[in-house]
């Protein structure tokens, strides 16, 4: 399956993070080219997530630059991100919980909305317009990822799968360029994370998306990954095409052959 | 059979986005504002007018306000009276001191002046959370008192502090009885709330939940939480200062500053906690309950214990209900009056057939 | 300068006195994430038992009015009535909020502020009482006769009392093994479970405790302003304390405590009169807020950032 890669989009330079004492990234260089699925591995605590943090500006690292299409971007927060077309699933899911599936959906589609808050008190005319059309556009997204019969409910009353699915309808309602996915399938079974597997595969296919994806099943990510990073201790310690990165004797030694 | 939706199908999203998709309660809907705007000031008393329906819906309005910011927006404030106060000694000001000044035109500027002074103390928000932040609103709350008294220019050097609202006048009508001054209060706190439905129902309130919800997530999606915190401290604020032009036009007439208590801030709060915290309806509820329970405390203590124990009795046996109402409701129903309300409705809408 | 120095330590006195309803707060906090609201009530009630107890003691029961009996038995009564307070709310108030959000529990204990002060007034009576301790409310001499410098003699012992209370529950947190356990609880519940002291056990402790600090800041408050209603409002003294020193942090609420005293008096005497008085009841928390913009972690918070 090979589906063509263009240029670096994201590229980060010896990007070190730490917490108080503990180092959660140390000196790590790595790379996103548009359209690919880029896959991050290593074992709990490696710092997976911490990369992901840094793409879209939640931690800011102490060392290192982060260049976005070639611009060197400072300090950025994460509505910067946002703004560049950056958006991402959560770990440990951040959905907003005392919404509908729908307005949790609907939230993605902030950025792109236009009319202010004076609009939205009259809910007349162009801010009615505008909900309706966004509307359509999650509607979409929701036939998409079958979600149908659970507009109306509220995220907090649906079951661990589920809403993982209504996360990734968030993040995707940005129409967004690049997509952060932190273990999207954790915690599924199988049919679920099939489901989820085609769902990305499918985004990457049809819009071009580009995908880090962070995930432990080694099946699903040697199966649908362009290139695969290995993290162990904050450290990088592979890269390069699933075949390569499967049969690096560091990456075995460290977290292959490991615990797994 | 009556409370129906079977069959009103929803051809559109417009249809499908309105604030009562199900005929029935546009229906009834209707029928409750026509009796509120036009029935009660032609047939209800002065007293139930005066001491009971003209405060129920400045309350509200004072409710709606506080629940933007703590129900939608998720930010604690324990200091809604005093942005009341604001928005009361600002029209005062504002009627005083400009020739000609409209009525109307006062009442916006009061809401106005409260959210400037809103977004003054929202500004720790950015900074810190939490009960942090509550006990931060308490210094709007003693501060903002505090200059009122402190400076007697805002009661025009009267002695006492105490200012005597100007005759309201719009349009050369003098709105001086009882029935003209709930008409009015009704028509500005009816635009108002609706206004606030709206908001909340539109991308603004999607914005402040998601930041009361989840304020990561909220910043990941492109939310800048500087401006959404703000903007709900803005609005709630000027919602209050409303409601605070109006308790001194339309409600009680004089006004001092120490009236705009702590006790009045709490007392809002336990409006949106009975009522529904995040519901509009809610603060109406709550607002109703919170002015009625006192009433009928006072009406029944000397029915049931006789009048031998005497005032202290009463009042304190206020705060006791008061205060086990709120835990109450938090144990039991969190959402308040108006969670019930809708439970009503789904059990109607079963009825007869219970499932 | 004499006059500075006098201010200041009159000052930093009355900060011990903050610090120690603060320390209500902090102990409840730290132990069950609850932010007791009611900490000012539960002072008012612990105040208002006591001397209502020394009144009925010898009204009721033919003991000797004034007696050093009548004084520990109303202690030990009030210090009875308020562990009965506090594991009531434990089972009627907290045990049913679980689990629910922090800020639900403390909107149910500014309900529980109310209930407190209604029950406190309905049983003892709402009017202003005396509360003597033996302690006059004078200048130390060889203080003023040598430097001129005035500090009050029950300030004084109010912060020597203080001190020692800080003592006896960094003692009791040290050394007891419920101690350790609420100590455990406090970083961590599943921890604390493992341990084999149920929770509920470890929070009627706390409230318990929590009542014992109320019921010593409500004597010495009362001792210095009278047993009345105001003493609520000790609560709200102490809350810039807490936001200054950190709801967790036991130093902190010294510290916080001491440092809002000390300026709040000399911001009293220096920058009151020139804006016309009265700014003791915000200054506090301006100062608190202020801070809190330039360190948002507190005093002796660590900056943290959320986990995602
Ligand atoms: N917000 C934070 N505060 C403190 N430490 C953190 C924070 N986020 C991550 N860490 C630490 O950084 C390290 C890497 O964590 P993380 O990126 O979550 O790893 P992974 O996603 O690979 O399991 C861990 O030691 C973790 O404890
Ligand atoms: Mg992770």
């Amino acid at each position: 399956m090979a589906r063509q890669s263009g240029d670096v989009i994201v590229d980060l330079r010896n990007i070190s993070l730490r917490f108080g004492g503990v180092k959660a990234l140390t000196d790590i260089s790595f790379d996103v080219r548009e359209h690919e699925i880029r896959s991050i591995i290593g074992p709990n605590g490696a710092g997976k997530s911490s990369m992901l943090n840094v793409i879209n500006g939640v931690y800011h690292p102490q060392e290192g630059q982060i260049h976005f299409r070639g611009q060197l971007r400072r300090r950025m927060e994460p509505h910067h991100a946002a703004e560049q077309g950056i958006a991402r699933t959560f770990q440990n899911i951040a959905l907003f919980r005392g919404m509908t599936v729908l307005d949790n959906i609907m939230t993605g589609r902030a950025l792109k909305m236009r009319c202010n808050f004076l609009q939205h008190a009259l809910y007349w005319g162009a801010a009615q317009r505008e909900e309706v059309a966004h509307r359509l556009k999650v509607e979409e997204i929701i036939e998409f990822l079958e979600i149908q019969s659970i507009r109306k409910t509220p995220v907090g009353r649906l079951p661990y799968g589920l809403q993982k699915r209504v996360e990734l309808a968030r993040a995707l309602a940005a129409e967004p360029h690049i997509l952060l996915l932190d273990e999207p399938m954790a915690g599924m079974n199988v049919e679920e994370k099939q489901d989820m597997c085609r769902f990305i595969l499918d985004v990457n296919d049809h819009y071009g998306t580009t995908i880090v994806l962070i995930e432990h099943d080694m099946g699903v990510v040697m199966d649908i990954s362009d290139r695969v990073v290995v993290l162990d201790y904050g450290r990088k310690i592979g890269d390069g095409l699933p075949d390569e990165v499967k049969n690096d004797p560091d990456v075995i030694r460290a977290y292959l052959g490991g615990a797994h | 059979m009556l409370y129906r939706e079977a069959g009103q199908f929803k051809s559109s999203y417009a249809e499908d986005g309105r604030i009562f998709p199900i005929r029935q309660d546009r229906v009834g809907f209707t029928l409750l504002m026509l009796v509120f705007g036009v029935a009660v000031p032609l047939l209800a008393n002065e007293y139930w007018l005066k001491a009971i329906l003209t405060p129920v819906l400045i309350f509200s309005l004072a409710a709606i306000g506080l629940n933007i910011l703590t129900g939608y927006a998720g930010q604690l404030s324990l200091g809604s009276a005093a942005f009341m106060a604001v928005g009361a000694f600002a029209a005062y000001n504002f009627i005083l001191r400009v020739d000609g000044m409209p009525f109307l035109l006062a009442l916006a500027l009061a809401g106005l002046a409260a959210a400037l002074v809103g977004v003054l103390f929202g500004l720790p928000s950015l900074r810190i959370k939490g009960f942090y932040l509550a006990v931060a609103t308490l210094a709007a709350q003693f501060f903002i008192v505090w200059v009122l008294v402190k400076f007697p220019w805002f009661s025009n050097h009267s002695s006492s502090g105490v200012v005597t609202a100007q005759e309201v006048s719009i349009l050369g009508y003098a709105f001086v009885s009882p029935e003209a001054k709930y008409v009015l209060t009704f028509l500005v706190v009816a635009v108002l709330a609706l206004a606030a439905k709206n908001l909340v129902r539109s991308a603004t309130g999607r914005a402040w939940m998601a930041v009361r919800d989840m304020d990561v997530a909220a910043q990941v999606i492109g939310f800048r939480l500087m401006r959404t915190k703000l903007l709900a401290f803005a609005v709630s604020s000027f919602y209050c200062g409303v409601a605070g032009a109006l308790y001194a036009y339309t409600y009680i007439g004089t006004v001092e500053p120490e009236g705009f208590n702590l006790d009045l801030s709490f007392k809002i709060l336990f409006m949106i906690i009975i009522g529904g915290v995040g519901s509009i309806l809610g603060a109406f509820l709550g607002a109703a309950f919170i002015v009625l329970l006192p009433i009928l405390l006072d009406n029944l203590v000397p029915a049931l214990f006789g009048d031998a124990l005497g005032a202290g009795f009463a009042s304190n046996l206020q705060l006791i209900i008061f205060g086990g109402l709120i835990i109450f409701f938090l144990i039991v129903e969190p959402h308040g009056l108006a969670r019930l309300w809708q439970i009503a409705k789904e059990k109607l809408r079963l009825w007869p057939f219970p499932h | 300068m004499q006059f500075f120095i006098e201010v200041l330590i009159g000052g930093l006195l009355s900060g011990v006195m903050y610090a120690l309803v603060a320390l209500g707060f902090v102990l409840i906090y730290k132990a069950s994430g609850v932010f007791n609201f009611a900490q000012g009530a539960m002072v008012f009630f612990a105040a208002l038992s006591f001397v209502g107890f020394q009144e009925v003691l010898p009204a009721r029961f033919g003991m000797e009015a004034g007696s050093a009996a009548v004084f520990w038995l109303s202690f030990l009564l009030a210090f009875a009535t308020m562990v009965v307070l506090g594991i009531a709310t434990e089972r009627i108030v907290l045990r049913p909020l679980v689990n629910q959000p922090p800020i639900t529990l403390f909107m149910a204990t500014i309900g529980l502020t109310y209930v407190v002060e209604g029950l406190a007034q309905m049983t003892w009576g709402a009017n202003v009482r005396g509360l003597e301790l033996g302690i006059m409310d004078e200048p130390i001499g060889w203080l003023m006769d040598d430097y001129g410098i005035g500090v009050s003699k029950f300030d004084l012992f109010a912060a020597g009392v203080a001190a020692s209370l800080v003592a006896l529950l960094a003692a009791l947190f040290q050394y007891t093994k419920v101690g350790r356990a609420l100590r455990a609880v406090a970083d961590d519940h599943q921890a604390a479970l493992s341990i084999g002291i149920p929770l509920q056990t470890i929070w009627r402790v706390v409230w318990a405790v929590a009542g014992f600090v109320a019921l010593v800041a409500g004597m010495i408050w009362g001792a210095r302003n009278g047993v009345q209603f105001a003493l609520t409002f000790t609560a709200l003294k102490a809350l810039p304390v807490l936001i200054l020193g950190g709801f967790t942090s036991v130093p902190g609420a010294i510290v916080g405590g001491l440092i809002i005293g000390a300026s709040e008096k000399l911001a009293e005497v220096y920058v009151g009169p020139l804006v016309g008085g009265g700014i003791e009841g915000w200054f506090p928390y301006m100062l608190a807020l202020a801070f809190l913009l330039v360190r948002p972690e507190g005093l002796f918070g660590e900056r943290h950032i959320d986990r995602v």
